[in-house]
């Protein structure tokens, strides 16, 4: 019998977790508690620089309910060390300010928290160096930026043709850093049986927190199980294991006991990763046409000293216009401060912040409009590489959001739309984002039922990862959406790839294809004769992709912002923003666009709001909680639409999909800041855009 | 006060607790606290109703608005020995049996949530800012302080801005709650 099954792939499928997530049933890591549990509340270092000489824990152990108070003395040793960001509790250095120190255990979360206030601690503090210049004496050129690109790309002569230009920008840009400040903090429940170790963390892939874990406690990856079925955010914090999971599993090693460990909000600046601050200084050169004849986009970030982790910030540049003269560098300098780490779309968020600002003042000095500067310089091939675009609709992202924009007939003139109290004014800046995949295996069983069950470690931050995997692998089975069962969210599952980069439906859907693909031919090979225990198949994509053809593929965009500033107080307020995007085949266009709109609202976030203000004297950033680290609120978000472009790119995955998870924010931040600068004549180069400087 | 303080174990870090009667969903929880314990530590960690969340714990994010006596609060900040013969609903009440509550059926329908943590706090006090509308409370954007407030986009805006959403669900936030309050 020959049955048609209408095409998931393409609708607006509810997310399948939404009833558990609006009537509180989903559960977050935090939320699981094993039977004689206890809790740990970790001790943070007060200097940001030195060694500790003497923990003094006599007052905590005779707290009512403590079990334990473990530091750097006392503490279990990690089968490998390597000195690390997660190396915990295993030198008496202090890398930075907030780091972990210790732990206290104690029968309620009360008992710990007041039994860690009572901790002594005797430092020999150093002079410590936390701040962040272009002219540091420490910066270096690191061997590869992340997750592994060269430092410096130069092609040509960008000096002599720099020098050569008839219009020249050259101007010196800054972001401040930022926090990601997922709305659910890190959280890992940690619990020991025997050699085996089960956690209930808070991550972006429970495979790769598996075997972070088993190496550092000498274990093989089978005695850990990951487990963390819904996860509340996580932005780049969370694709990484951070101290607080060896920590808790340490606690709970020492204590023999169940240990659940919550990083506070506060704690959060320090421990789970940040966007580093960066100085980037830009120059274009052009001719009359505005075609660009030189790029050069140099970039000046921060790492600690425990863990070199270096921004990619100028590799968009490499890519994005023409121009037959470019040089693109990165220096890090480590200093005395936290880790930094990824945050939505590292590297092309500060660095596309300064290209498409820079791009903006080039067309005012060449008198073209930005749109058409931007079409002026679209690039034939890939300029780094040579290399053909899989696809490249950067120019009828454009030309569609100037189309819905109303950007037709634009006054340039910066500074003369008055509305009200407000002076009015319109921004455009390009987006693009990598389209990365990664290898990942995928299970597919057919049920006695007719149902299916696929099996994958995927993880759902928020995404709709578990929502459109069902999708894809209903499609593949020539199934309805509701015949299938898709589990993600737990190491025991099949191995998958992290939820990061903006490749989770690339990567996991190729294997939930091939699984599904695998199990089809195996039903027809048994001639639909089904077994009492069902039928599974599985599949691993490693060959797939190692064997792809070469590509340059990535994901375009274009983001289109009409700000309103108060004349008298410089208050900034985004009154529309729209953005246009080119990302292959959308998988489901209702979780799509809320992710897209989400990555510019935290785009309006980072233009407006965010700022991480290090304080010198004593060596942490000041504002470390949502009372002082602003993010945009109800109020600072009025109109957002995001849309797309049909895109029909062959030469993906099977879904024919781009990541979506972070082009969102990508080109957000330039668009108000060019809008701003229409609006009143007045250039921001250093993020965010705040009162101060705007009244002079 | 259904209990007393259990005053002879007072010292300098020693817990004092307090028995008490919690009116949870309408459920009734008899309960030794610790004067130290908030509402939000009373219901996630004592009581498994998890669906308040903890994002901060110090009253700035919403996460954990919960209603007491029908009126939205940050249970964070909100000591449970305070609440004895109160009504406290939780996002695990909203529903009426396994009728989901309108504000619930839709949130999914317009997609209000992506991670799904800040969602709790965010109906809870979207279920209490619907009743202070109703029952004539202006907010600062509404024009006329002397009638009765109009739930348009503005209006639900600002009186929602006590719950941070960080995947950015405000857009959809709106539309949902719009839907239900007109």
């Amino acid at each position: 019998m020959t049955t048609t099954t209408p095409s998931s792939v393409g609708s607006g499928l509810d997310r399948v977790e939404g009833l558990d997530k609006v009537t509180g049933r989903a559960r977050y890591a935090f939320e699981y508690s094993p039977r004689d549990l206890a809790y740990a509340v970790p001790v943070q270092a007060v200097v940001a620089r030195g060694e500790i000489h003497a923990v003094d824990v006599d007052a905590v152990l005779k707290c009512p309910g403590v079990i334990a108070a473990i530091w750097y003395g006392n503490a279990p040793r990690l089968a490998s060390d390597d000195g690390g960001e997660l190396a915990v509790l295993q030198s008496p250095r202090v890398a930075y300010r907030g780091q972990y120190i210790g732990v206290v255990v104690a029968e309620t979360l009360h008992d710990a928290r007041e039994a860690a206030g009572l901790v002594r601690v005797e430092y020999a503090a150093e002079r410590h160096d936390v701040e962040l210049r272009a002219d540091h004496p420490g910066l270096y050129r690191p061997e590869v930026v992340n997750p592994d690109f060269p430092a410096d790309v130069e092609q040509g002569d960008p000096d002599a043709a720099l020098a050569a230009a008839p219009i020249v920008v050259d101007a010196v840009y800054s972001t401040p850093a930022e926090h990601n400040n997922p709305m659910e903090p890190h959280a890992t429940v940690a619990a020991w049986d025997g050699d085996g170790l089960t956690l209930h963390d808070s991550n972006q892939g429970a495979s790769a927190v598996r075997d972070t874990v088993a190496a550092l406690f000498g274990m093989p990856p089978a005695n850990v199980r990951v487990i963390s079925p819904h996860v509340g955010g996580g932005f780049g914090s969370k694709g990484l294991p951070h101290p607080h999971v060896v920590l808790a599993a340490l606690a709970a090693k020492q204590v023999g006991r169940p240990v659940k460990l919550a990083v506070t909000r506060q704690q959060m600046f320090a421990v789970t990763g940040y966007r580093t601050p960066t100085i980037q200084r830009v120059r274009l050169g052009a001719d009359a046409g505005g075609r660009l004849t030189a790029i050069v986009h140099e970039a000046f970030e921060q790492s600690s000293t425990v863990k070199e982790f270096a921004e990619q910030t100028t590799v968009p540049t490499r890519m994005m216009y023409a121009a037959p003269a470019r040089r693109t560098t990165h220096r890090l300098v480590r200093l005395d401060v936290p880790t930094p780490s990824w945050m939505r779309a590292p590297g092309e968020t500060p660095g596309m912040f300064a290209l498409e600002s820079a791009m903006d003042e080039l067309a005012i000095a060449c008198g073209l409009d930005p749109v058409e500067l931007r079409i002026r310089n679209e690039p034939e091939t890939d300029p780094e590489s040579g290399l053909p675009f899989s696809s490249r609709n950067l120019v009828a992202c454009l030309r569609e959001g100037a189309r819905r924009f109303g950007w037709a007939g634009r006054d340039p003139a910066p500074g003369v739309r008055r509305r009200g109290r407000l002076l009015v004014g319109t921004g455009v800046a390009a987006s693009t984002y990598p389209v990365y995949r990664r290898p990942s295996q995928a299970g597919a069983r057919a049920e006695p039922d007719g149902r299916f069950t696929v099996r994958i470690a995927a993880a759902d931050i928020g995404t709709g990862a578990r929502t459109v995997l069902t999708q894809i692998a209903a499609d593949a089975l020539r199934a309805p959406v509701d015949r299938v069962r898709v589990e993600i969210g737990d190491s025991a599952l099949p191995t998958a790839s992290l939820a990061g980069g903006s490749m989770g439906t690339a990567s996991w859907g190729t294997a939930v294809v091939r699984a599904c693909e695998a199990l089809l031919e195996e039903l027809d090979r048994r001639g639909g004769d089904l077994p009492v225990g069902g039928v599974e198949a599985g599949a691993d994509t490693t060959e797939e992709i190692r064997g792809q053809r070469r590509f340059a593929r990535h994901a375009f965009g274009a983001q289109f912002a009409e700000v309103g500033v108060d004349v008298d107080t410089g208050e900034t307020r985004v009154l529309r923003l729209l953005g246009v995007f080119a990302a292959g085949r959308i998988v489901n266009p209702k979780t799509a666009r809320s992710q897209l709109v989400g990555g510019m609202t935290m785009g309006v976030s980072m233009a407006l709001l965010e700022e991480s203000v290090m304080d010198r004297e004593f060596g942490d950033y000041l504002n470390h909680d949502l009372a002082q680290y602003h993010v945009a609120a109800c109020a600072d978000v009025r109109d957002i639409e995001a849309l797309w472009v049909e895109e029909d790119d062959p030469h993906l995955n099977p879904m024919g999909s781009k990541g979506i998870g972070e082009i969102g924010i990508v080109g957000t931040a330039a668009a108000i800041a060019n809008a701003v600068h229409h609006a009143t004549g007045v250039r921001i180069r250093d993020l965010p855009i705040r009162l101060d400087k705007l009244v002079r | 006060m259904n209990g007393e303080a259990d005053t002879t174990r007072w010292g300098a870090s020693t817990p004092v607790t307090v028995d008490l009667r919690l009116s949870v969903n309408r459920d009734e929880y008899p309960i030794t606290v610790d004067t130290r314990e908030t509402l939000l530590d009373t219901l996630r960690e004592r009581l498994d109703l998890t669906g308040a969340k903890k994002g901060c714990d110090h009253g700035q994010c919403g996460a954990c608005t919960v209603l007491v006596d029908g009126r939205r609060v940050k249970s964070c900040l909100t000591l449970t020995v305070t609440l004895d013969d109160r009504e406290i609903t939780t996002v695990e009440g909203l529903a009426d049996g396994d009728t989901p509550h309108p504000l619930q059926t839709a949130f999914v329908d317009h997609d209000a949530f992506q991670c799904g943590y800040c969602t709790p706090g965010q109906l809870c006090s979207a279920v209490g800012m619907l009743a202070e509308a109703a029952a004539g409370w202006p907010s600062v954007v509404t024009p006329d302080m002397n009638g009765a407030p109009r739930l348009d986009d503005d209006e639900i805006r600002e009186r929602m801005s006590g719950n941070l959403c960080r995947c950015g669900a405000y857009v959809n936030i709106v539309a949902a709650i719009g839907e239900v309050a007109r």
